[in-house]
């Protein structure tokens, strides 16, 4: 362990503000880039869903 | 995967994307060359001294903060150093201002200002130089002792 | 070399890369998170602070790896690139209309922690040294396939227009490389060369090699989630699709 303490850790011997902001803006981008596909997918299931309970429904009136 | 055996369609249409890549590489070097030297960042003080750089304009010079050289002024933020590229002579800078963290003898930097009259750098902005070598405090302070007692 | 073309083709299928990419997936998210908590913990806590830079130094771990990801994302797009227009595979389109956004925020990140790192260390957020400049000129090329692709309507065509914009901008990767060395910059030069030792002592390049990996991962893991929903998206008529959506 390179600390003394959680206190001097966060301090980051003065440059706290930007260690801390530099791996936070890290995190935003990394969570972004894992949360982003996952939304794309649920998008594409619910709008090709929807197509197909149509086309179902469509089938369906015309027999 | 032999090119030797690609369908030729295939074949000319490799050649297509190695001519595009290769153009395009040639067109920026040529562009790079003819700029060389503006896509420097500064410049040393042996430029600067053998007329090099652009006289009376704002310009960036850089080198070695030469150690012993530094002196501050009492009274005011003014603080006056000589700039080395451990060549020719060093360049003289004076600045008023507040200097970055890293800014201590002997570490590289660059100024930001223009040379006056009496061949003073006067400078509106510092940034200090680091290298690529990184290491912890207790090995850095073992170098200097071993230094020491070598010298 | 006949086994060589048969996995290629197999590759270029996209039902199968479907499938084998829903395999490994799991696997790369734990190894993903494996690696960059390990890396991340050495990195901020255990690994020593620089002689000169004190602890801002631990920007490194996560500057260097988003450095790196940044450009082997764009050889990586580039080649998908050239892929695609030699062979037309259009799984090769989707490799490189996926690798943009995420190569985009890797180089983004390059660009937000070197200016934070730069601040304190040198003095300034921002120089127009060749380093950075080349490094903010690689953002505006993959924002430009980003938005040639979005403003071409005719698919097929976008896809070829991309391809030769990262194809003729992959001359920019060898002038980052090369940019601290043939100029004078603000930037230092790389602390990683192949043939000599690092110029740091292993308990600080150790944690930053393991985040490379980590970095390299995690672009591998984001890179599979997309393109799979691109090949759903493209391959939405086909019935293994339709199946797919209905059991979903």
């Amino acid at each position: 362990m390179s600390f003394d303490s959680f206190s001097a850790f966060l301090a980051m011997g003065g440059h706290g503000l930007y260690v801390w902001s530099a791996y936070a803006v890290t995190l935003v981008v990394f969570a972004f880039n894992a949360i982003k596909p996952v939304l794309m997918h649920k998008r594409f299931l619910q709008q090709h869903k929807q197509l197909q309970r149509r086309e179902l429904a469509r089938e369906n009136t015309a027999q | 995967m032999k090119f030797g055996n690609m369908k030729p369609h295939r074949r000319r249409r490799l050649y297509v994307v190695l001519f595009l890549v290769v153009t395009s590489s040639a067109a920026v070097g040529l562009t790079l060359m003819a700029l060389n030297e503006n896509i420097n960042l500064f410049y040393s003080p042996q430029q600067i001294a053998s007329g090099e750089a652009p006289v009376g304009k704002t310009i960036r010079a850089g080198g070695v903060v030469v150690p012993g050289s530094l002196r501050r002024d009492e009274s005011s933020l003014l603080i006056e150093f000589d700039i080395s590229d451990l060549k020719t002579a060093p360049l003289r800078v004076a600045y008023t201002g507040i200097l970055p963290d890293l800014f201590r003898e002997g570490q590289g930097i660059v100024a930001l200002g223009k040379v006056n009259q009496q061949g003073i750098f006067v400078a509106e902005e510092v940034l200090a130089k680091h290298d690529e070598n990184y290491m912890p405090p207790e090995v850095a302070a073992a170098i200097a002792a071993a230094h020491g007692e070598s010298e | 070399m006949g086994r060589v073309w048969s996995l290629f083709h197999k590759f270029a299928s996209p039902k199968w890369f479907y499938e084998i990419s829903g395999k490994l997936l799991p696997w790369f998210v734990a190894m993903t998170g494996l690696v960059l908590c390990t890396g991340v913990v050495w990195g901020l806590a255990y690994a020593p602070p620089d002689y000169q830079q004190g602890n801002a130094f631990r920007i490194m771990y996560i500057h260097v790896p988003a450095s790196i990801l940044a450009e082997s994302s764009y050889m990586m797009m580039a080649l998908a690139g050239a892929v695609g227009l030699i062979w037309k595979i259009k799984l090769a389109d989707l490799a490189l209309k996926t690798a943009a956004p995420l190569g985009a925020s890797l180089t983004f990140l390059s660009i937000a922690t070197g200016a934070i790192w730069g601040k304190p260390i040198w003095g300034t957020w921002w120089v127009w040294d060749a380093r950075l400049t080349s490094m903010l000129v690689l953002l505006f090329l993959f924002v430009g396939v980003i938005a040639l692709r979005s403003a071409m309507e005719n698919k097929e065509a976008a896809g070829k227009a991309c391809a030769i914009l990262a194809l003729v901008g992959l001359v920019n990767i060898p002038i980052i490389k090369m940019s601290v060395e043939w100029w004078f910059t603000l930037h230092q030069p790389s602390s990683f060369k192949l043939t000599e030792k690092p110029a740091m002592p292993p308990e600080m390049w150790i944690p930053l090699l393991i985040m490379v990996v980590g970095y390299y991962s995690a672009f591998a893991t984001a890179w599979m989630m997309r393109i799979r929903v691109e090949i759903l998206e493209q391959e939405n008529r086909t019935q293994w699709v339709r199946d797919r959506v209905r059991t979903a």
